[in-house]
């Protein structure tokens, strides 16, 4: 094949182009990490920041455009719900964030810092949800967005309720909206309906009244969500905080640590589980293996407690919040 | 089905109450059937309904009370079903 020769105006042109490229390359945006190195010389992944994978329809269209004009013409959609435009060339990103910076938006986070959280759709219209996850979710993106950690990612989830398809026992901190429900005895008619409804098998029928084992209850609502007179209210409400979890190549169930935590408290727990990570992980340590090495008992003492929430203190109170066949039945034997 | 069981039950003289049989019906399709049989009904109306124990017992009342109707009365039958009473909200 030959060689191509290039006429002196063409050489000049190409010399240019070069320039301008490493003119253009941010490496302050670079760090951030929502550009992502892919096999293919001078080619990124671009990570857009989608908090709880909620994006507006505008934005959709610009990820497409983006796609189109700097990428190959498809998206990535993320097991953290993020959207990526794969091969977009480096020399692209200056544009690349002019287009995002029109629709108010953002790449995403990598490396060890506060990733971009997510979320199910939660109470907003999902019939099991229990909390507004989605509202949560943005705020936590908003307070927290890239925070540095010092050691490793932190990952941030929310589930609306039990059922947690936003799996927050792989988390850093995951968040699982939770109730717990107290029976009218004036009011109730002994339909068994919530009896019939209750999956674990915490209610059972007493001289005409349902009853409940604590022991069982996993605070999904059922039963107050059938009950067709409302007999069956909700006593408490808020949030199951689990902490240490983590998947990849060692995964890790999360410990529940705290229960019933509102809203408020759960910028305060993000805050304070950070501040004790920064201080007493080693390296590369994740948190859940920083709470191993020193004790869950000194996490929950010095990052939790002093919050004022209800501390969940021992396996007992655990157990009806985990699935079994993870680290604790190791630990124990 | 829903309106052939329904037929059966009033040629057999029983004019008050409809019934909806959903045994080996099911979720989310017992539901339905109770929705259409319940779109039937003036706000008020009542109509039995027989659910399979299990995950039917779990969802349609549910779902029932969700639409804005009543669950009224719920009695254990001998094969192990349930039969509902439902009273027609608005
Ligand atoms: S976790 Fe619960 S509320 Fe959230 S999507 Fe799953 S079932 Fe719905
Ligand atoms: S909240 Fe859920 S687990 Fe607890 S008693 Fe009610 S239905 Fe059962
Ligand atoms: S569903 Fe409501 S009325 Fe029926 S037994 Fe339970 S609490 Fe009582």
């Amino acid at each position: 094949m030959a060689v191509e020769e290039a006429t002196p105006l063409e050489g000049l042109k190409a010399e240019l182009r070069k320039e301008s490229r490493r003119a253009h390359l941010n490496f302050a945006d670079l760090k951030s990490g929502g550009y992502i190195k892919q096999t293919q010389k001078d080619l990124f992944t671009v990570r857009l920041r989608c908090p709880g994978g909620r994006v507006t329809t505008e934005q959709m269209r610009v990820a497409s455009e983006i796609a189109e004009r700097y990428g190959r013409g498809t998206v990535h959609l993320t097991v953290r719900q993020s959207i990526e435009v794969p091969y977009v060339h480096h020399a692209d990103f200056p544009a690349v964030q002019e287009m995002l910076k029109g629709v108010d938006w953002s790449i995403a986070t990598c490396g060890p810092r506060v990733r971009v959280p997510t979320a199910c759709a939660g109470c907003e219209y999902n019939p099991n949800g229990l909390g507004d996850t989605q509202g949560l979710c943005r705020e936590v993106d908003r307070r927290f967005f890239g925070t540095p950690t010092g050691h490793h990612k932190f990952k941030i989830s929310f589930s609306g309720c039990p059922i947690d398809c936003f799996r927050t026992r792989e988390m850093d901190l995951g968040f699982q909206a939770m109730v717990g429900p107290r029976l009218d005895e004036a009011a109730c008619n002994g339909c068994t309906l919530c009896v019939q409804a209750c999956e674990d098998k915490a209610l059972v029928m007493q001289a005409k009244l349902p009853v409940r084992d604590d022991s069982k209850c996993n605070n999904c609502g059922d039963c107050i969500k059938v009950c067709p007179i409302d007999a069956m209210l909700p006593r408490q409400r808020g949030w199951l905080v689990r902490v240490g979890g983590r998947h990849g190549k060692h995964p890790l169930f999360a410990y529940e640590v705290a229960r019933y935590v509102s809203d408020e408290q759960v910028f305060v727990l993000i805050e304070r589980a950070l501040a004790w990570y920064r201080e007493n992980a080693e390296g590369r340590e994740r948190l859940g293996a920083a709470i191993q090495r020193l004790g869950l008992n000194r996490f929950i003492d010095e990052a939790i407690r002093p919050t004022g929430v209800e501390v969940i203190d021992n396996e007992a109170d655990r157990r009806p919040y985990w699935t079994g066949g993870n680290f604790y039945d190791r630990a124990a034997a | 089905m829903t309106a052939r069981r329904l037929e059966q039950n009033a040629s057999a003289g029983v004019p008050e109450v409809p019934l909806v049989d959903c045994r080996g019906v099911a979720c989310p399709t017992n539901f339905v059937l109770v929705k259409l049989a319940l779109e039937e009904l003036d706000p008020g109306g009542v109509l039995d309904v027989l659910l399979d124990e299990g995950q039917p017992m779990r969802n349609v009342p549910r779902s029932v009370k969700e639409d804005g109707h009543r669950v009224v009365t719920v009695e254990p039958q001998e094969d192990g079903s349930f039969r509902l009473r439902i009273r027609c909200g608005a």
